[in-house]
């Protein structure tokens, strides 16, 4: 009775009888499903099929459904079928799958070439979506604002200072230290070919322009996005999918002032804080490889460094720090806003919110560079 | 899956405890379970049932104490022969627990499809007749669920939990965020499903109900151990103050009629 399952043919004059026997269970699926897919070839080959059952030693819903399923190719082939051999237990498994009538086919995504082009369109037709949305969160962000001014009261201190703690104080160890790597690599690599024309010392020069107007902000602006950014989207998120943000509104809070305008005031307050110590940063460590590595020594890199820069580069760096800040924290909360009831929207979405946050910085920097080449500073 | 002589316990435990920080949750228990039938595990909440729970399955490592699941003894147990256990029981968690990103259908045919080598013609079949046990439709075979409703999650969950045929199922409340008609189904399912697949339960719930109606046995944890154990009479006759209060208070004697 063990080992495998078995379906044996036994004719009986105009009549043939089909006996099971074996274990009929989900382990031997499929061999079982071959023996049926065989025994479905004799559809319409006698008058009456008999399938006995009675030499089942186990039987579930994978057997149970098996048999039945043959018994119903078996009927269509105008066959008079009939299962034969149930015990009371196993007759109600069969009855159970009997009322199996339509199967839906999975739906299968194919990939084709127009549909590729479909999607490659959707997307490009989105774009001003994309853009909207964005607008429509500055222009919530801003009414919440104002809101707040004429209601101080209302503002939530203690969230804006956590996540102050969150963004500001627990980034900068991460934040220094790159752009201090970063500083060192920009000195190395300029005095290394500066000094083929023997101007060693505009490393200076180049130093300080490019990591006080530059670098230092876009820099400090990307590590922004992945870190804090990232974060905003996936709690937004997975609070979107828990129903939190539902909740917060049924009692008569506005997300966008409880959930929001806090995460976005910490973005605008760390930004500019953030490109400081980066600058900072970068300087020092752009003037430790000067001195160790070009022999420029610190005093020199100090008067050098004095004549250079003028206030203005550090003031552009500062100007564009918050406005980066809040397009990384708009993004940011409108990708989380955006999640769905899965684990993978909530991924897809704080993917978007990374690549998009850095893809605007840019976009900003370009923007700002033109800007100030026009006004001439 | 015939059932076998009553004394062949499907799950033994034997002097569990589970230690989180300092408090001793689970505290030199034991517990039986036998082949084909459902045992109703109760307890006041935070009692440490779902640990229990997760401790036989697993999910939470214990101080001391053994397990066997199937004569099987999860500690010494090889990966293989902890595979081929878990390939015999499922587990329907308290929330679900659905993959959020795959559908209905790729949520009940994933446990098959990693065991079994079968065509995606029984998958689908299979998957429908699942559907179709725990009370469901067809059509919402293609729905995430995130498009579901409490009770839908609930049975879908069953429906992956019991996909590969499973001797041993445990239910963590089935019955709670249902509607008393829904539950009642529920229960009737289950004793239906233990009827047919000659199943056996292991269900925590609170739900009086379902204690009267589905279940053969039941065990109440208390201070960290099982502090009783038998029929619904036994039960009712104890005279331990918990029992006397959960069996003999306002709602007990409104199910009881």
């Amino acid at each position: 009775m063990n080992g495998d399952p078995t379906l044996e043919r036994i004719a009986r004059g105009n009549a043939l009888a089909l006996c099971a026997g074996g274990p009929w269970t989900a382990t031997f699926a499929p061999v079982l499903e071959r023996i049926v897919a065989d025994a479905e070839k004799l559809a319409g080959s006698r008058l009456d099929i008999l399938i006995d059952v009675s030499q089942v030693s186990r039987l579930d819903t994978f057997g149970a459904w098996l048999i039945e399923r043959l018994r119903r190719s078996l009927a269509q082939g105008r066959a008079e079928t009939n299962i034969a051999g149930l015990s009371t237990n196993y007759a109600s498994l069969v009855d159970e799958v009997r009322r199996v009538n339509s199967v839906p086919a999975a739906e299968r995504a194919s990939v084709t070439i127009s549909g590729m082009l479909a999607t490659l369109g959707r997307s490009v037709a989105t774009i001003g979506d994309t853009f909207l949305g964005l607008i429509d969160m500055l222009g919530a962000v801003l009414a919440a604002s104002v809101r707040v001014l004429l209601h101080p009261r209302s503002f939530r201190l203690t969230s804006t200072v956590h996540h102050l703690e969150q963004v500001c104080w627990r980034a900068v160890p991460i934040i220094v230290l790159i752009t201090f790597l970063i500083g060192c690599i920009i000195s190395q690599q300029g005095i290394f070919h500066f000094r083929r024309f023997g101007a060693d010392i505009f490393v200076v020069d180049m130093l300080g322009v490019l990591v006080l107007r530059e670098i230092g902000v876009l820099l400090v602006a990307i590590m922004v996005a992945g870190r804090s950014g990232s974060a905003y989207t996936a709690e937004l998120g997975s609070m979107k999918m828990r129903e939190e943000i539902d909740a917060l509104r049924t009692m008569g809070f506005d997300p966008i002032e409880v959930l929001i305008l806090p995460r976005m005031l910490a973005l605008v307050i760390a930004m500019p804080i953030l490109a400081f110590l980066g600058a900072m940063a970068a300087l020092y460590g752009g003037g430790l490889v000067a001195w160790l590595y070009g022999g420029v020594d610190p005093e020199a890199f100090l008067l050098r460094l004095r004549d250079a820069i003028s206030i203005d580069h550090f003031t552009v760096g500062m100007i564009k720090a918050p406005v980066m800040a809040a397009v990384i924290g708009i993004v940011a909360c409108v990708e989380g806003l955006a999640v769905q009831g899965s684990a993978e929207s909530l991924g897809q979405h704080t993917t978007a919110s990374v690549v998009k946050g850095i893809f605007f910085v840019i976009v900003m920097d370009g923007v700002f560079a033109i800007f100030f080449a026009a006004i001439g500073i | 899956m015939m059932v076998s002589a009553a004394s062949d316990p499907i799950i033994r435990v034997r002097d569990i405890t589970v230690q989180f920080g300092a408090t001793k949750v689970l505290d030199g228990l034991n517990l039986d379970v036998k082949r084909g039938e459902i045992l109703g595990f109760v307890g006041p909440s935070g009692a440490g049932k779902s640990v229990l729970t997760r401790t036989i399955i697993g999910l939470v490592p214990k101080l001391s104490g053994r397990i066997e699941v199937f004569g099987i003894d999860l500690d010494a147990a090889d990966s293989t022969a902890r595979r081929g256990v878990e390939r015999r029981w499922g587990i329907l968690f308290q929330q679900g627990a659905l993959f959020s990103s795959l559908t209905v259908r790729q949520n009940i045919q994933f446990p098959v499809r990693e065991y079994l080598k079968v065509s995606q013609r029984l998958l689908d079949e299979i998957m429908v007749a699942k559907l179709v046990m725990v009370g469901l439709r067809p059509e919402v075979a293609d729905r995430f669920p995130a498009e579901l409703s409490g009770g839908m999650i609930k049975r879908v969950a069953l429906a992956r939990a019991l996909a590969l045929d499973p001797e041993l199922v445990f239910l963590d409340e089935p019955t709670s965020g249902l509607d008393p008609i829904g539950a009642g189904d529920f229960d009737e399912l289950v004793r239906t499903l233990q009827r047919t697949l000659g199943l056996t339960v292991f269900m925590v719930t609170h739900d009086l109900d379902s204690l009267y109606t589905a279940c053969d046995r039941i065990a109440v944890l208390g201070n960290g151990k099982i502090i009783a154990a038998g029929s619904m009479a036994d039960m009712q006759a104890s005279e331990h103050p918990w029992l006397r209060q959960y069996f003999h208070g306002k709602r007990a004697r409104a199910v009881m009629g």
